[in-house]
């Protein structure tokens, strides 16, 4: 088959999506490197020249950075937590057969359509508004004074609102990993005296590995930059100024182009550490 | 000592009956072979026992206790899977120790049983590795290894060789047929493959739609099948049966003969026919025959040597005292 005719053939007919991909990503990059080296303030007289690192400096001197850090790492840490545990549970639930299991498995997997911005509007107007929400009804019914969420609790209340967002997607990928287990291991398992606790830990958890790396890698990737629930929500008040959100904020309500382009390169060396830790924990699960 | 016996066992799934009522014992020590065609209910049978189905009515006694209700993990019965559920995440050894880990035996027991478990099935240079590392045959010793250090009453088999090649398959059924003389413990052995039930069972059970044929030792189903599909099933090629005016000579309604008791010639014989196709096997040589008018095909089993070649006329003299008899509803009558 791939013949040294062919093999020129497919490297012509896949040239433009790679340029088309690399200059997707080497455009942004080379601005972004290009301003964090300038002073450019749109509004205060534009491109002021060079200033070498020091935009890089700034960035790390600012009493925002190493918390908005720590907001990040906390949020994405927090997330993946839950939606790993009760992804779990949800997939051996959602395993087992029962009436309406098509209907449920599609409802389980409504909140991933949902877009981030609405659904963090309707988590903040329906359910934790303090006056009107749900949650605020059901503390009084309780008697409990309620809870002005987002500012008393606005780290959970974000984890909360990403985790009901992410829970889905983690559910379907475990789900489908559960219903590969082959049904004869858990059968000799039982033969060989395993109680379903132990059937779980030593057949189960193991066998969905995988699929757990791939679900704590991919949700990594997309949680280290969500922007939409904390601008809808809190705008990176009470604690929830994120990295990204910094650099949002350095950017567009401080008009500093060149400070949030360097900021954008440490959220990149960030998004490498953070990557190149997790290949180091779960990594090994997805060779062989 | 494990003595099982099933007293008026049924199952259903749903509205189907999958085992009508069925009395069955299987005495302690036997090598005991559940055969029949795919879908028989043998299978089921099976997981009856081992408890991986609830029956539906009826009663398993295992040492003339009560099992019915009994979990699995609690009947001292080790399966081994036609898949053979290795668990891929463990090694070997920690395949091997997982039953005992679960019954909570001390880990100097463990491992003199692993050790010797592993000695007895030539596994203790793998010990280490992972089962997707070893191959088909290796596998099936580390399962049969598995279910060995639990000590179990009875063994119960599930299509253990069908996933090996055929020159696998033959060994495997050696070391289990060696493993039972050795062990002399009750086993119970699911298969289709009616030569694995003649090589190495004790007793068979022939199964048709969840119902017992007959019960018997190899040779017993060999020498008299009690009823038409018993003497189809046992016996490899299969057995011819002949109606109409051939059977009425032998007041009955079909007769059968094994192709092993018809000689082939070109002499003077009762019957006649032409040479369709001939299988070569070294030590025998089968031959159908057509145009014989007694049935579509004659199968004749002959020596090595005879060389009869397609469209040879060649005559065929049967053995009359081992012809059997069937009647109009397939039962043996009696000679």
């Amino acid at each position: 088959m791939a013949t040294q005719h062919s093999r020129s053939a497919a490297r012509l007919m896949m040239a433009p999506a790679v340029v088309l991909l690399l200059g997707w990503m080497l455009v942004p990059l080379t601005m972004t490197l290009f301003f964090s080296f300038k002073k450019y303030l749109p509004l205060r007289g534009g491109d002021l020249g060079w200033v070498g690192f020091d935009n890089y400096i700034r960035f790390i001197d600012s009493s925002a950075f190493w918390p908005s850090v720590q907001a990040t790492l906390v949020i994405v840490g927090g997330v993946l937590a839950i939606t790993v545990v009760l992804g779990v549970a949800l997939a051996l639930l959602l395993d087992q057969p029962m009436w309406g299991q098509g209907v449920v498995r599609i409802l389980v997997i409504a909140p991933f359509f949902v877009m981030p911005t609405v659904s963090a509007l309707v988590w903040k107007n329906m359910f934790m508004d303090p006056v009107n929400g749900l949650f605020a009804h059901l503390w009084k019914f309780f008697g409990a004074e309620p809870i002005s969420w987002l500012s008393e609790a606005s780290m959970q209340s974000i984890i909360l609102i990403v985790s009901w967002q992410w829970l889905p997607f983690a559910t379907l990928i475990l789900l489908t990993a559960i219903q590969s287990l082959d049904s004869e291991q858990l059968e000799a398992a039982e033969m060989d005296g395993a109680s379903p606790v132990a059937r779980f830990g030593y057949i189960i958890l193991p066998h969905l590995g995988r699929a757990i790396t791939v679900v704590v890698l991919i949700q990594t990737i997309f949680l280290l930059s969500i922007f939409a629930e904390i601008f809808v929500t809190t705008q990176g008040s009470f604690g929830t100024r994120t990295l990204t959100y910094l650099i949002f904020q350095r950017v567009l309500e401080s008009q500093n182009v060149g400070l949030g382009s360097a900021g954008g390169v440490y959220a990149i060396i960030l998004a490498n550490i953070v990557a190149a830790f997790l290949m180091r924990i779960v990594g090994k699960n997805l060779d062989a | 000592m494990g003595r099982i016996t099933l007293d008026k066992v049924t199952k259903s799934f749903g509205a189907t009956e999958v085992i009508p009522p069925l009395d069955l014992t299987i005495e302690d020590g036997e090598f005991t072979v559940f055969v029949g065609p795919s879908g028989c209910g043998k299978s089921t049978l099976l997981r009856l026992i081992a408890g991986l189905e609830d029956v539906s009515s009826g009663q398993i006694r295992i040492d003339s206790k009560d099992a019915t209700m009994v979990p699995p993990a609690k009947r001292g019965l080790a399966m081994v899977f036609q898949s053979y559920a290795l668990y891929p995440h463990m090694s070997v050894r920690k395949n091997i120790a997982f039953p005992m880990k679960m019954a909570g035996i001390d880990e100097a027991e463990q491992n003199r049983r692993i050790e010797a478990a592993a000695k007895a099935l030539n596994l203790t240079d793998y010990l280490e590795r992972k089962p997707g590392q070893l191959s088909g045959g290796q596998r099936q010793r580390v399962a049969i290894g598995r279910a060995i250090v639990r000590e179990p009453a009875a063994f119960l088999f599930d299509e253990p060789l069908s996933n090996l090649d055929a020159a696998l398959r033959v060994g495997m059924r050696l070391e289990i047929s060696e493993l039972h003389e050795r062990l002399k413990t009750t086993m119970i052995y699911v298969t289709h493959d009616q030569v694995e039930a003649m090589t190495m069972a004790d007793k068979i059970v022939v199964l048709r739609a969840g119902h017992i044929e007959q019960v018997g030792s190899p040779l017993e189903l060999y020498h008299t099948p009690r009823n038409l599909f018993v003497a189809g099933f046992i016996g490899s090629p299969k057995m011819n049966f002949i109606e109409g005016p051939e059977a009425d000579k032998y007041n009955a309604h079909t007769i059968g003969i094994r192709p092993e008791h018809i000689t082939i010639g070109t002499g003077d014989g009762p019957w006649s026919g032409v040479v369709n196709v001939s299988e070569h096997l070294g030590s025998d040589t089968f031959f159908h025959i057509h145009n014989t008018g007694l049935a579509e095909t004659i199968t004749v089993r002959a020596d090595g040597e005879v060389g009869f070649r397609h469209g040879d006329r060649v005559t065929l003299t049967p053995r009359s005292d081992v012809i059997h008899r069937f009647d109009a509803q397939g039962q043996r009558i009696a000679a």
